[in-house]
């Protein structure tokens, strides 16, 4: 079954892989009434590396804490049946574990990149002298060609993923967990860490368990499949290949995204004719840094149109300035440069420089759907929340009500109404936040990143949205860098970080 | 420049142990704290002012950070010249403000004392690392470890709050109440963002004790230091200088007979 | 969104309000919270400092007033520990407040440092009084008082207030409690009781109850 020996010859064999068994296991968090994870069980053979699926809330996660040792004890909740490491419990299995999460920021301990990967190694009390050398083999393994005291305020998030995982193997363990490293991570940085952990995986021959819910980055690394069942224990396990063509439709239901099972398309009806809604014209982009007064610009010499039915997407590297644009052609931030301004249609009888209109004015004109979904709530309710817009635009206490109503319905956000925004999964936030937008009825569409770590069922849902939308002649531009996104919905693509900008007129599909 | 990670020239002060500084700063400032007078606030800031100028921050820098210091001082002084205990000969009054000798010369006492108390703090911390102080507290001072590094990676939480101000301020005035609403929506447009700020930080807490107790740290196993933090030579002639300060300072003020105990 | 399990064989029912031995030790979570309460909080204290200098010279005008703007460095400690409900968690958040007000850079030196844990301090022994079981609106305003009683006396005896007439030293004290009261307790009681309801505490007592667990509205 192993691709490589447990016992590699190259750094003195000292890591032995782990062998994990879990008998009747299951855990109920403090505070909740039902189980997170029960009737478990389960057993992985040192050096297997396996792909952990199930739905949202079958428990893959407490799964993963429990095996690091970091669920807590009493005070945090309730265990029962047993989950060993090695035959120990998994608490006392200190430093036999290393497990990254999904946040690229709340990873990151110290201040300077060689501090933070040292962190374990002192917590695990290895002497000094040889800290310093497993910490540059670590920084070195995955990728890392960085000063040890380069601010880690600095890194990339695909970076600073890498560096969680350096942190984890100066470690040395012989059981590497990942609780879905790359969902906040663009493209490139997916393939940096995968192929970080790859090297590794293959240098050090620790057992592997992985949560992603993009199956293809891990199919060809992983050889075995266990899906969790959110009803108790496991409702599949083997072999990779067989596991998703068996219960591949189940998984995909479950917003995994199989890659046998590629999202449909939705089908449009363009407008005719696209009438221009917002035109920018050597457009140069920037924010203005903390205590200063001139903004610095990250891009420049930006020329685009949009047009109402017409979805014109944003690409490019990090850094390029896509956010920062999108913010700008929002009207929430002034330009750095050249000009942006609304056609006499859209402006609608007051100036035509989006960034002088007040606030109020922006809700029936552009509506913006920040990356972060949580940066929009205002709210304790997700009703309470959806009427803010309406009710800023002064309608009447039955319009407010319907418009809610419609868009709750519309977006499956019903059964939440009485709950509080922070509260939601992460797919229900994402449609609480474009919910929020479209109760104002805007004509511009302004969205970041949407599509950013969405499973499968939400990815769906949401551009089948769009598209409608689309159809009912509002214009659309998103930032983004999935390219199934802007293959299912672009009409124009416009890269940014290239020497001259280039605009693409891919049409649509 | 980063609060983290501040771009401190080397210098004979940044070499220091954290540990010894704050010790200087708190001798200077407990004995200065003791008593109300100008002599004493005036001869420990001459002191300082000897020290200061090797300290290795730039002009630009030195009067940066202590710019608070210098707006405070001034405004003490004329808080204390008005409303101070009064004393002496009456020099003016209107109303119930009345300016004495005695009330003058408490007003210039307070002055120097805020900048005797202000500057070496300020000047000390800028030219410290927080890393290199967590490891002084920890190693020297032998605080305890799990507190000193959780209160560490704390405090780099705080370069995110200035990201995510800028992105929840936006999104209001997106959502149609960035602007307007009088005094009342002024306060709103403070205490939400304040608040989003405060749930996302506690999560973000919360996820990151998860990710540092997945590298071993919380138990009661000791652990080595990746970093030493020694106690030289240096070290103890700061802390002797920092006593001497105090202790010239008290014995010129005793011997002025301006010193007045606080507690007398 | 958890889904009730087939299998939960054992009742869990009456589990969430069971009594469970106390535990005062702190976890690695109290710990980290609790310093990025206070990191904020410091951010928020030196903003304060800043604020205050024009605040004061106003309120300069009716001495002792300016006791009232002393709440603005009270509520890190109440807040820490109505959140945190562990021995020295008020000190602790007040002190960490403190002292990242003091390395941005305060007019108050390292006199800021004595002023965090006599604050925490004042809060905290209220809230032992109340052998840290007691975490209702009434024990957060008194917290909030004990802060501001003790911020009172130290800026009454060691401040430029100490030269401060008489009358005027009383007036300050009194504002300070106050402002103490309302500031650091109220703000802080309602901000633990928001912050519950947004599930961010779902780690702590102080998230669990009181709030609506998303589990708890399916079973």
């Amino acid at each position: 079954m192993l691709d490589t020996p447990p016992f590699p010859a190259g750094h003195g064999a000292q890591i032995r892989a782990v062998q994990i068994r879990a008998r009747d296991w299951g855990w109920r968090h403090a505070g909740r009434h039902s189980q997170a994870v029960s009737g478990l069980d389960l057993q992985v053979t040192p050096g297997e590396r396996v792909l952990l699926l199930g739905a949202s809330g079958a428990g893959k996660s407490t799964l993963m804490h429990a095996l690091a040792g970091v669920l807590g004890d009493a005070e945090d909740g309730d265990e029962t049946g047993s989950l060993l490491i090695d035959g120990r419990r998994a608490a006392e299995a200190r430093g036999r574990v290393g497990l990254v999460l999904q946040d690229p920021d709340s990873q990151v301990v110290l201040a300077r990149v060689g501090d933070d990967v040292a962190f374990g190694c002192e917590n695990l009390a290895v002497p000094r002298a040889e800290i310093w050398p497993r910490v540059r083999q670590a920084l070195a393994e995955v990728g890392l060609d960085l000063p040890l005291d380069h601010p880690t305020s600095s890194l990339s998030g695909g970076q600073k993923q890498r560096l969680a995982l350096a942190g984890v193997l100066a470690m040395r363990p012989g059981l590497l967990l990942l609780d879905e490293p790359t969902a906040n991570l663009d493209p490139t940085g997916v393939i940096e860490v995968r192929d970080a952990v790859v090297r590794s995986l293959d240098h050090s021959g620790a057992t592997f368990v992985v949560i992603e819910h993009r199956v293809e980055v891990w199919q060809d690394v992983v050889d075995r499949v266990i899906v969790l069942d959110p009803a108790g224990g496991v409702l599949a396990d083997g072999p990779t290949r067989e596991i998703l063509s068996k219960q591949g439709e189940r998984l995909a239901q479950a917003g995994v995204w199989v890659p046998a099972l590629p999202p449909r398309f939705p089908t449009r009806s363009p407008i005719t004719p696209a009438q221009t809604l917002l035109r920018a014209e050597g457009l140069a982009v920037g924010r203005v840094p903390f205590g200063r007064r001139a903004a610095s610009v990250v891009a420049a010499g930006i020329t685009l149109n949009l047009r109402a039915g017409t979805a014109t997407v944003v690409t490019g590297p990090n850094g390029a300035g896509k956010s920062t644009l999108a913010l700008t052609l929002a009207g929430l931030l002034k330009p750095a440069g050249g000009t942006l301004q609304a056609s006499d249609t859209f402006a609608a009888g007051i100036v035509s420089e989006p960034h002088r209109w007040r606030s109020q004015q922006l809700l029936t004109r552009i509506g913006t759907v920040f990356q972060d979904p949580e940066h929009q709530f205002l709210a304790a309710t997700v009703r309470a929340d959806l009427q803010i817009g309406p009710r800023a635009l002064g309608l009447s206490q039955a319009e407010q009500n319907s418009r809610v109503d419609e868009l709750m319905h519309r977006l499956r956000l019903d059964h939440l109404a009485d709950a509080n925004p922070f509260t939601l999964s992460g797919g229900e936030k994402r449609r609480m936040s474009v919910a929020t937008v479209l109760a104002t009825r805007p004509r511009l569409l302004v969205l970041d990143e949407p599509t950013f770590g969405q499973d499968s069922r939400t990815w769906q849902e949401l551009v089948t949205l769009l598209a409608e939308l689309l159809d009912e002649g509002i214009a659309l531009v998103a930032v983004t860098h999935d390219a199934q996104f802007v293959n299912a919905l672009a009409d124009e693509e416009y890269r940014l970080g290239m020497p001259d900008p280039i605009r693409l007129g891919t049409g649509a599909p | 420049m980063s609060l983290l990670t501040p771009t401190i020239r080397p210098s004979v002060v940044a070499r220091l142990n954290p540990v010894a500084k704050l010790a200087v700063a708190l001798i200077v400032s407990c004995a200065l704290l003791l008593s109300i007078d100008w002599v004493s606030a005036g001869v420990a800031l001459l002191l300082e002012a000897g020290l200061l100028l090797w300290c290795g921050l730039s002009a630009r820098q030195f009067w940066l950070r202590t710019a608070p210091v210098w707006i405070a001082a001034p405004m003490a002084m004329i808080t204390t010249v008005l409303y101070g205990e009064d004393s002496g000969a009456l020099l003016w009054q209107f109303g119930f403000i009345s300016v004495t000798e005695g009330s003058a010369q408490l007003g210039l006492a307070i002055g120097l004392r805020v900048l005797a108390i202000g500057l070496p703090g300020i000047v000390l911390l800028a030219t410290t690392d927080p890393t290199d102080l967590a490891d002084g507290l920890a190693q020297v001072l032998r605080l305890p470890a799990r507190f000193v590094l959780g209160g560490l990676a704390g405090l780099r939480l705080v370069g995110m709050f200035i990201e995510d101000w800028h992105s929840l301020t936006l999104a209001r005035r997106a959502r149609g109440v960035g602007d307007g609403g009088g005094l009342r929506g002024a306060a709103r447009r403070f205490f939400g963002p304040a608040f989003s700020l405060l749930v996302i930080s506690v999560r973000r807490g919360s996820k990151l004790a998860t990710a540092m107790e997945a590298r071993g740290f919380g138990s009661d196993e000791p652990r080595t230091w990746a970093r030493p933090s020694r106690v030289r030579a240096a070290d103890a002639v700061l802390v002797g200088i920092g006593f001497a300060i105090a202790g010239i300072a008290i014995g010129v003020a005793v011997w002025a007979e301006t010193w007045s105990f606080i507690l007398a | 969104m958890h889904a009730t399990t087939t299998s939960s064989h054992r009742s869990t029912r009456q589990a969430s309000t069971a009594k469970k031995p106390r535990n005062f030790r702190w976890r690695v979570v109290d710990i980290v919270v609790a310093s990025v309460i206070g990191v904020a909080s410091g951010v928020i204290f030196w903003a304060w400092g800043l604020a205050w200098s024009p605040l004061s010279a106003i309120l300069a005008f009716t001495p002792g007033l300016e006791g009232l703007l002393a709440g603005g460095w009270l509520f890190a400690g109440v807040l820490g520990g109505l959140i945190i409900r562990k021995p020295g968690a008020a000190v602790y958040t007040e002190v960490v407040a403190a002292v990242v007000s003091m390395l941005i850079g305060t007019q108050w030196g390292f006199s800021t440092l004595i002023w965090g844990v006599v604050e925490g301090l004042g809060a905290e022994i209220v809230l032992a009084l109340f052998l840290y079981s007691n975490w209702r609106l009434g024990v957060a305003l008194l917290a909030g008082a004990g802060a501001g009683v003790a911020v009172g006396l130290l800026d009454t005896t060691f401040t430029s207030y100490a030269a401060l007439d008489f009358g005027y030293k009383v007036v300050y004290f009194v504002s300070a409690v106050v402002s103490g009261t309302v500031l650091a307790g109220l703000l802080s009681w309602l901000a633990v009781r928001g912050l519950a309801r947004t599930g961010a505490l779902s780690r702590f007592a102080a998230g669990r109850e009181g709030s609506r667990a998303p589990s708890a509205a399916i079973s």
